[in-house]
């Protein structure tokens, strides 16, 4: 049984904008005793459409904070911490005592001893404090475009992509199929980024992303078409509610019926390479091939522009690897549902969202070890990868989808 | 299709150090290429004209300050011979095992310059790691980590330090487990593969014809180790290999990166038999002359190819003329033959398993 920590995000919402708008109203009417006409601004801010159209503002938000606050910084932490590991250091050390006001100013506490977990926060400050340079013969409108187009495709992928069967922003009919479209836009972005900033080294980066969009896009799409043969449908709540079933139970424990155990392992295994080149992982990051190319198509870019176009990787992993763990490794299904009652609403112990961010997050990490211990392959090696071997494979797991369901083997 | 000219340098993550290399790109392919070199150009020849014999040993440290124990006693050689000043049997073992732990720190610096460029930062951090266990024996050895001014003209500065033959059993058995955990990152990665097999090809008869030396020849499978054919110091008594490529495709960057990996275990080798067949006392350096007339000239294997040093003296306590021969200076004018036709990628993978060094390059 699930049972979501948030089971209605939107009612949640309500309820916070509501209590919101209730402080405002008590302000503007305290103001209308004096000038009568914000009566009725009171009475709009209080009407249905107003207050739903508020709710989605806050509902955004909420999502943008939950994927940056939390996720992007956790994640970026988790990668800068593991892969000093694997380079036999420690990584950011900076505690929260190095913080320069009260109470944290703390002379008799180690400042270099801690978790390292604001240095993120530190660095995006240190962006936002640096100079916005564009290069005098930029395409100054596409240049600075760019980085919002890739941002806010990034965050589209938020909108339809659900952390349990209760904490989305909306249920589209094909959420599957928008995801996918969302993902495959910031190409576009990376392409007028490195043609508009009017630089040798941006136009080949950006070049490189364009040429490799389809080595890996038609690979992935191909994965999904074999997924649709077991699950019948493009909606990614239907297909984590196919995989909350026991697959085969050996009484203490059962085998989930993942997506994964069954004829879909290959095109896991192609869908997972194609999203390693989707988010611009080292093995495939060829369009900001720091070695050859300085900064890739990012090398114009400074200040906050740069940390957008630098931090958005991570929050593209974080949903790259939300969407691995939901088509194939069960999404938020979880062995442990207990719950206890505070006054009559079940509250769970261990709630879905958990059991999705440990997967999200796990799944991170793998990336981050893979990247860490290879070197960057050439573009033209990507283009064989991707035509060569990954689109003949996800061929392959179509075939074997298609046979297995008319067997009626699978999950 | 005219392409259009990239500038790789003079400020540019894959060059280490001051130089440019642009390159002509039509699409992702190298059509042409062209080293600019002479940034860091000091006029190395003509200071030296200005100083005593012994003091430009301080100088020539700060030729390569990567390899910098064989650069200044390359220079010494030359003095020597034109002196004709004898170094103690002890003063010469005691410098093969000072080239050697200096050779290794060079060849870890090159890995750890390598790896990052070919996009494997993991590869940096290890070797810089394992480079400190060989700039620590030489600093006990010396008093310095680098630019150590340890080869005096007629043996060393110093004698070993008590203790120091246990020190670098101890550090290199500890450095040759290392190098086995190594492999997991180069030799079994196939990604490593496809970036290094077949780029940057140079065959035996263009590297011998662009004066190209040390491993990046050997690589092309011409086996020519001056250790071996003109032995200095005590060389001649240390039973070693010189490392060849022996497989097929000779003379690509994975060939280059073989022969480097398997002289660090050579090196080794070396600093263990030369502990071992060391006498165990007696003088480490004789007394040069002040003043010299005459000429000499030297060549040894440095870390990068062969040093070549030749000194002329007219009688003063000075150099009359100095000239150096640099290996990198001489294999960089091959490296077009070795870029055309390869992709862009592939710069940093040859340029980087040529082992650049731009303070002797430029000099």
């Amino acid at each position: 049984m699930s049972a979501p920590l948030i089971p209605d995000l939107f009612a949640a919402c309500k309820v916070l904008t509501g209590a919101i708008i209730w402080v405002v109203n008590q302000i503007v009417l305290a103001i209308a005793i004096v000038i009568p006409p914000f009566r009725g601004l009171a009475e709009w801010l209080g009407s249905d459409p107003v207050v739903t159209a508020l709710t989605w503002l806050v509902v955004m938000t909420v999502m943008l904070l939950w994927a940056t606050l939390v996720n992007l910084l956790t994640v970026m932490w988790l990668e800068r911490k593991l892969y000093s590991r694997l380079q036999d250091r420690y990584g950011i050390m900076v505690s929260i005592w190095s913080l320069p006001f009260w109470p944290f100013n703390r002379k008799d506490r180690p400042t270099h001893m801690g978790l390292g977990y604001l240095q993120n926060v530190a660095d995006g400050v240190k962006l936002l404090l640096k100079e916005n340079l564009t290069p005098r013969d930029a395409d100054s409108a596409m240049f600075h475009m760019a980085p919002v187009l890739i941002a806010a495709s990034t965050l589209m992928i938020f909108v339809a992509l659900p952390w349990s069967s209760g904490f989305y922003v909306v249920r589209l009919d094909l959420n599957l199929l928008f995801i996918l479209a969302a993902f495959s836009l910031a190409p576009f972005g990376i392409l007028m980024a490195g043609w508009s900033a009017n630089n040798k080294y941006t136009l080949v980066g950006g070049m490189r992303a364009a040429a490799q969009l389809m080595a890996y896009e038609i690979p992935m799409i191909l994965c999904v078409i074999a997924l649709v043969f077991t699950t019948g449908s493009l909606d990614v709540f239907e297909i984590v509610a196919q995989q909350e079933r026991p697959l085969v139970d050996l009484g203490l424990f059962a085998i989930p019926a993942w997506n994964l155990f069954g004829p879909q392992i290959l095109g896991f295994v192609v869908f997972t390479v194609a999203m390693m080149a989707e988010m611009e992982r080292i093995p495939f990051d060829v369009p900001e091939a720091e070695a050859e190319l300085v900064e890739g198509w990012t090398t114009e870019y400074s200040g906050m522009r740069f940390g957008l176009v630098f931090g958005f990787k991570w929050l593209r992993m974080v949903a790259g690897s939300a969407l691995i763990a939901i088509l194939y490794l069960g999404g938020w299904t979880g062995p442990v549902f207990a719950t206890f009652q505070v006054g009559g609403i079940a509250v769970p112990i261990v709630p879905e969202e958990l059991w999705f961010i440990l997967r999200v997050w796990l799944l991170s990490m793998v990336f981050v070890v893979v990247s860490w211990s290879v070197p960057r392959v050439r573009i033209d090696q990507i283009l064989q990868i991707g035509w060569k071997r990954l689109v003949p494979f996800s061929l392959l797991a179509i075939l074997v989808a298609a046979g297995a369901a008319l067997v009626g083997w699978g999950p | 299709m005219p392409g259009f000219w990239i500038n790789m340098g003079p400020q540019h993550p894959m060059t280490h150090g001051l130089w440019n290399m642009k390159v002509k790109i039509d699409g992702e392919t190298i059509i042409d290429a062209r080293p600019e070199l002479g940034y860091l150009h000091r006029g190395y020849e003509k200071i030296m004209e200005v100083r005593e014999f012994q003091k430009n040993v301080v100088l020539t440290d700060r030729l390569c300050y990567v390899s910098s124990l064989t650069w200044s006693h390359a220079y010494c050689l030359a003095t020597e011979k034109m002196m004709g000043v004898e170094v103690p049997e002890r003063g010469q073992w005691i410098r093969v095992v000072a080239l050697e732990l200096q050779r290794v720190a060079s060849h870890l610096m090159w890995l750890a310059a390598f790896a990052p460029d070919l996009g494997l930062l993991t590869g940096l951090l290890w070797s810089l790691r394992e480079r400190e266990l060989f700039l620590d024996l030489i600093q006990i050895l010396s008093g310095a980590r680098m630019n150590q001014n340890f080869p005096r003209i007629g043996g060393v500065r110093n004698d070993l330090p008590d203790n120091f033959a246990a020190m670098c059993r101890r550090s290199i058995a500890h450095f040759l487990e290392k190098l086995d955990e190594y492999e997991v990152l180069y030799h079994e990665s196939k990604v490593f593969h496809m970036r290094t097999q077949g780029v940057g090809r140079l065959g035996a008869q263009d590297a011998i014809n662009w004066g190209v030396t040390g491993p990046n020849l050997r690589a092309s499978g011409v086996n020519v180790d001056l250790r071996r054919l003109d032995p200095y110091d005590k060389y001649d008594e240390v039973d070693f290999e010189p490392q060849v490529w022996k497989g097929p495709d000779p003379g690509d960057s994975y060939a280059r990166f073989i022969c480097r990996y398997n002289e660090m275990r050579v090196s080794c080798d070396i600093i263990l038999q030369a502990l071992d067949k060391m006498p165990a006392s007696g003088p480490y350096r004789s007394k040069p002359p002040r003043r010299a007339e005459g000429e000499g000239y030297a060549r040894t294997e440095d870390s990068r190819g062969e040093a070549l040093f030749y000194v002329l003296g007219d009688g003063d306590d000075r150099p009359y003329r100095v000239k150096i021969r640099s290996p990198i200076f001489c294999s960089m004018a091959a490296t077009p033959l070795m870029l055309r036709g390869n992709k862009l990628a592939d710069v940093v993978s040859i340029l980087g398993s040529i082992d650049v060094c731009v303070g002797e390059m430029d000099k």
